[in-house]
């Protein structure tokens, strides 16, 4: 394929993936509006008497009896939301591919790619985890997280693909960025778990007879919405931690210092410090619930601030985002 | 930071006690151990803990000192009311500013009063058996109660045998205590343990470290002493006199940039290529400096930082004597290598001085004046202003090389200058000619001794990470209850903090392993709905 060819089949199969994740949105979202407005979470669809999945298997732990069988509308459209984000992921994982071979390189040399290729890791961590577990409730929030981040990324950020500067031309942009790339989709997934915990954590306190309506009532309880946020924290944190440090290795090989408190690096380390928080606040009286909860969206809003803040704002050594 | 302090009393107890009349006064070894027991609990870990992440946003917005100090200036002659104030307190130097090294240290104090005291618990919980099972397992839980035809012994005996990898006490035939996943704890206090052996590099680097930069044109050299560097910084340890005596000269450097459309002048090719020596008598070698490729030699580090144009002017007096025949350093002023320089001529009478504005690729409009399209040599022109009268180089006060003080000069003309035009000067001052262009690159060069601590403390601390987050403390029992008959009565539970994780699977195999031919069992349902 010639060059313009690679660029036009990455540019249309991320277009395509858009257009999918779009009909996806639309299909989660009347999945919370039609159906049964019972309060009964699609989640316990697959859930035991205990809430590990996993001990489903086990031969003394029973299912409950009042397992829904019969499919309602909002199930069935949840499961179109689902089949149509695994075929806007490969479309997607197409594009970045394509995009890649026409840079000749890894494809996150500048604000756009890292974008689209940020935008599959969310969609790879949502499926990824969907494997195990019923996160078909989850759906809508990182379909409309993806489809922003791919919006913001063909209008604002699009750059045609090109080489890369010689401060970019390291093995440590594969290490450091990458390890980034996936902290980033699972911050973005553990925002969502984490805001979504405080909103059903309010229903449940409102609810006059314990028993949760309206759209809340299909996303699981408050109490499996901080275990899961605080799950994908404990995954996501020391891999963060990586991250950085990969990123202050570079940084040391680069420009002679591991750690010189440029706006990125400042940034990198208040995320940081903010999801640190977030793992002793879970072990603190007091600040178990609810503001557990607010420390992990505080950290993912200081994760985008250092994304899209540091990149267009500040001048910073990072200011890679080839967007003029 | 395990002691968390007490919750405060319930304001509606019945037995609440006025602590003014009651209570003895605290005196200064208790109101030290109260501040003490404040200073290390959890909670105050975690207000240090977003001080902190408060603490280094202004950082990130206000100029920073350590990174463009020229950026600060701007900003402080900007504001004239709020600068100073702002300087006073620190926020043009965030990092090092009192405030900020109050609440890590605050923070590292909590830090090191909470792990010591954990160390110890740990060690001790590590080397005693687990604790005796309590009176009722179904209180517990994932509790199980089932009947079998083994007898006591057997079933503690398959219990065991299922709970591979636990450990486990035994009480004769009626109970066994079963605990795994120590190495939470113990990745915990590693964790945490590092941060301190981090924060012991990064001290040593800033006490026996330095950092240097330096311009060297092509076929220049540079040997490491104090004088030769244009910026130098050390910790307070170093001997500025005693740096290790290697030397280099820059052969060549190379540089490209992209001329397609897309990130147009962005920079491709950067390569200094040098000849190194160890030491004044050491053999010389040859090697390629890029930028991510620093140059090691002697445990210092050479890194390629910058780069720009250094013209090569030649300069006459009115009797046709050279007096000036060198490249100067022009620095770059914007992305296309607009650069400005200065050429001072001591040598000519009267002095004669320059200021100059160097374009690698030449355009000239109303609006920006002379300026450069491009960043690559495509079309340069070198445009000087020239001055006559006292340099002010004989007053003694050292002056920047890259500034003309004009205050006791009189401007004698302008004129653009191609490679290879000569410029016969009014007034007969002389003649200056443009004769070719060289480049320069920068330096950084570093010596940083405590690194290498603090990356072995930093993977420590992500291995102590990885283990503290993703391993589970669990304990499980299993107990034997006295029946009438033959076979036993068998209680099973487990006990797992916050998170279970796989604990119901564990108790689950425990049970298929006591009582395999049963498949219809009697689960009691969980106390706990979680």
């Amino acid at each position: 394929m010639t060059s313009v060819q690679l660029a036009q089949a990455s540019n249309g199969a991320i277009y395509a993936a858009m257009i999918t994740l779009a009909i996806a949105m639309v299909a989660f979202a009347v999945s919370f509006a039609v159906g049964r407005r019972r309060p009964v979470a699609m989640a316990t669809a697959v859930s035991v008497s205990v809430d590990e999945p996993a001990a489903g298997t086990t031969a003394v732990l029973t299912r409950p009896a009042d397992e829904p069988v019969t499919q309602d509308p909002g199930r069935r459209s949840a499961n179109v939301g689902m089949s149509l984000t695994w075929l806007a992921f490969i479309l997607l994982l197409i594009g970045v591919v394509l995009r890649g071979v026409w840079a000749g390189r890894v494809p996150w040399g500048n604000m756009y790619e890292f974008s689209i290729t940020a935008a599959l890791a969310v969609l790879a961590v949502f499926l990824g985890m969907s494997t195990r577990r019923d996160l078909r409730w989850l759906g809508l929030f990182v379909v409309i997280a993806v489809e922003l981040t791919l919006g913001l990324a063909v209008t604002v950020l699009y750059t045609e693909a090109a080489q890369l500067v010689p401060a970019l031309k390291s093995y440590w942009l594969i290490i450091h960025v990458s390890a980034a790339i996936i902290c980033s989709g699972a911050f973005t997934i553990a925002a969502a778990t984490a805001a979504l915990s405080i909103l059903r954590i309010r229903a449940e306190r409102k609810a006059v007879d314990g028993q949760v309506t309206g759209w809340l009532a299909r996303v699981p309880s408050g109490e499996k919405l901080e275990l899961m946020t605080q799950r994908i924290i404990a995954f996501t944190f020391p891999l963060w931690t990586f991250a950085v440090v990969a990123g202050a290795i570079w940084a040391e090989n680069a420009w002679g210092r591991y750690w010189g408190w440029d706006p990125k690096e400042t940034w990198a380390f208040i995320t940081w410090v903010v999801f640190a928080a977030y793992l002793h606040a879970r072990s603190t009286q007091g600040w178990r619930g609810t503001r557990a909860s607010l420390i992990v969206i505080a950290g993912w809003l200081a994760f985008m601030i250092n994304y899209f803040g540091v990149n267009f704002l500040a001048s910073s050594l990072h200011s890679y985002a080839g967007v003029s | 930071m395990s002691n968390v302090t007490s919750e405060p009393a319930d304001d509606t107890s019945a037995t609440r006690i006025d602590p003014g009349e009651s209570l003895p006064p605290l005196g200064t070894v208790g109101l030290l151990r109260w501040l003490w027991r404040q200073l290390t609990s959890m909670r105050t870990a975690l207000i240090l803990l977003f001080l902190l992440a408060l603490a280094s946003i202004p950082g990130t917005i206000l100029p920073q000192r350590g990174i463009n100090p020229i950026k600060v200036n701007q900003w402080l002659s900007d504001n004239p009311t709020v600068g100073p104030i702002l300087d006073r307190l620190g926020f043009f130097d965030v990092f090092g500013s009192p405030w900020f090294s109050a609440v890590y240290l605050l923070l590292f104090i909590s830090l090191i009063g909470c792990v010591i005291p954990r160390v110890r618990v740990h060690w001790r919980a590590m080397t005693a058996p687990p604790p005796s099972a309590p009176r009722n397992l179904l209180r517990m839980q994932y509790p199980t109660q089932l009947a079998t035809h083994s007898s006591a012994d057997e079933v503690l005996n398959a219990a065991t045998s299922s709970l591979r990898g636990w450990r486990i006490r035994r009480e004769g035939d009626s109970w066994i205590s079963a605990e795994r996943g120590y190495l939470r704890e113990t990745g915990n206090l590693v964790f945490h343990l590092a941060l301190i052996v981090v924060l012991v590099g990064i001290a040593i680097g800033g006490l026996f470290g330095w950092k240097g930069n330096v311009i060297v044109r092509e076929g220049s050299g540079f040997s490491d002493q104090l004088t030769q560097y244009d910026a130098w910084g050390g910790g307070r340890l170093v001997n500025p006199d005693s740096l290790p005596p290697f030397s280099f000269t820059l052969s060549k450097f190379t540089v490209d940039f992209e001329r397609a459309v897309a990130q147009r002048g962005a920079p491709r090719v950067f390569q200094a290529d040098v000849s190194y020596r160890v030491s004044p008598t050491s053999a010389s070698q040859v090697a390629r400096i890029e930028v991510n490729e620093p140059l090691q030699i002697d445990g210092v580090k050479v890194f390629l930082v910058g780069h720009g144009y250094a013209p090569h002017v030649i300069v006459r007096d009115r009797t046709g004597t050279v007096v000036f025949d060198d490249t100067v350093v022009f620095l770059p002023q914007d992305g296309n290598f607009t650069s400005t320089g200065v050429i001072k001529v001591p040598d000519a009478t009267p002095s004669l001085g320059f200021n100059g504005i160097f374009l690698p690729t030449a355009a000239i409009d109303q609006v920006r004046g002379p300026h450069s399209l491009f960043p690559a040599p495509d079309d340069p022109a070198l445009f000087l202003g020239a001055f006559t009268g006292d340099l002010g180089m004989d007053t003694g006060t050292p002056q920047s090389v890259y500034r003309l003080d004009t205050k006791n000069m009189t401007r004698i003309g302008l004129e653009p200058l191609r490679v290879g035009q000569e410029w016969t000067l009014p007034k007969g001052a002389g003649t200056v000619a443009f004769v070719g262009i060289d480049r320069w690159a920068s330096f950084q060069i570093a010596y940083d001794p405590g690194k290498e601590l603090a990356l072995i403390a930093v993977g420590l601390a992500i291995l102590g990470l990885v283990l503290s987050l993703l391993i589970r403390r669990r304990r499980i029992w299993v107990k034997v209850l006295p029946t009438d008959g033959a076979g036993s009565l068998v209680q099973v539970a487990g006990l797992a903090k916050a998170d279970p994780g796989r604990l119901p699977d564990e108790v689950a195999r425990v049970i298929r392993a006591i009582s395999p031919e049963t498949t219809q069992n009697d689960p009691v349902p969980s106390k706990e709905n979680s």
